[in-house]
């Protein structure tokens, strides 16, 4: 276990590794994605108290958890690269920071769209879930802006690392915010018992949930290899293929 | 299927949420292909330069 591990962490040996699992992530999700379009768009029956404005739903949510599973893993990572000084780790961090940001927007557009045919205004200042979503974005380009400033990679992940870490308090305020302050955004729908959805309605959510991540994994895996590329310039495997065979990359 | 375009007079709402959610996923595949080829192709100038000017030690690719 402890040698696989070893092996899988050996940058050659993940870079080929991503190079193989990103097509099959990729094809996965997109056929869970166009699965779960249809059965939200066209078999799940409009909401009785929303009508088909409900549909947003499922493109919400995915987005909104992404862009707190990005972060936490960017912080995750962030964590074991300064601990154990783990070149892999730190660039984990920086490939999940592009993604992640752009999936916040996503989550902040959808609720705002979602957000003016039920409330009744696109955004509102006061508003503690809106508030801490916004954060999270300005904390994911304020990560990049940051590793964007350093000219020396390692000084950029050690900074940057530090941000990602300080930041996951954000991640904590997100998830709560409904809870602990008044909110115009409603309560969690999935996992939990008060809030019952049909099982028509739940299930593409559940699957466009799934599609999402897939998809995080396989655009994860395609930035990953180049970070790893950055970090190992002088390896000789990076040498040989950059100058040898162009077919790997 | 007018019907379904319409989505019960929400179209604008639903359709620009889907929208830019599928050009924000196309967004992402293509930025994270193109940055990929494009630390290749860095990588590939610096050796040329290297092995034309022959000196050991590797520039610095872009951030």
């Amino acid at each position: 276990m402890w040698k696989w591990f070893h092996k899988l962490a050996s940058p050659p040996h993940f870079y080929r590794l991503a190079g193989l699992w990103a097509p099959w992530l990729m094809g996965a999700a997109l056929i869970l994605i166009a699965y779960s379009l249809y059965a939200g768009l066209v078999l799940a029956p409009p909401d009785y108290q929303q009508g088909d404005a409900f549909r947003i739903i499922y493109v919400h949510v995915p987005s909104a958890y992404l862009s707190l599973m990005a972060y936490t893993m960017m912080a995750v990572a962030s964590a074991i690269g300064l601990v154990w000084r783990m070149k892999l780790a730190h660039a984990v961090a920086a490939s999940a920071a592009p993604i992640g940001a752009s999936f916040t927007f996503l989550a902040l557009f959808t609720g705002s769209v979602w957000g003016h045919p039920m409330w009744g205004t696109w955004w509102e200042w006061s508003d503690p879930r809106m508030m801490t979503e916004l954060i999270l974005l300005f904390l994911y380009l304020g990560y990049m802006a940051l590793r964007a400033a350093f000219e020396d990679r390692k000084r950029a992940d050690r900074a940057g690392a530090v941000l990602a870490i300080v930041g996951v308090v954000n991640v904590v305020l997100v998830h709560y915010s409904v809870e602990w302050w008044s909110s115009l955004h409603q309560g969690q729908t999935v996992m939990n018992e008060d809030a019952t959805m049909p099982a028509s309605m739940l299930t593409p959510l559940l699957t466009m949930i799934l599609a999402f991540t897939l998809f995080f994994g396989a655009v994860m895996f395609m930035r990953l290899r180049g970070e790893i590329l950055l970090r190992e310039t002088n390896a000789r495997w990076v040498r040989r293929m950059v100058t040898g065979e162009a077919a790997h990359g | 299927m007018a019907e379904f375009f319409a989505m019960g007079g929400y179209a604008g709402y639903v359709w620009s949420a889907f929208g830019v959610t599928l050009i924000v996923l196309a967004g992402n595949g293509w930025f994270a292909r193109r940055r990929h080829a494009q630390i290749i192709a860095s990588l590939r100038r610096n050796a040329q330069v290297e092995s034309t000017e022959a000196q050991p030690g590797f520039k610095e690719v872009m951030t």
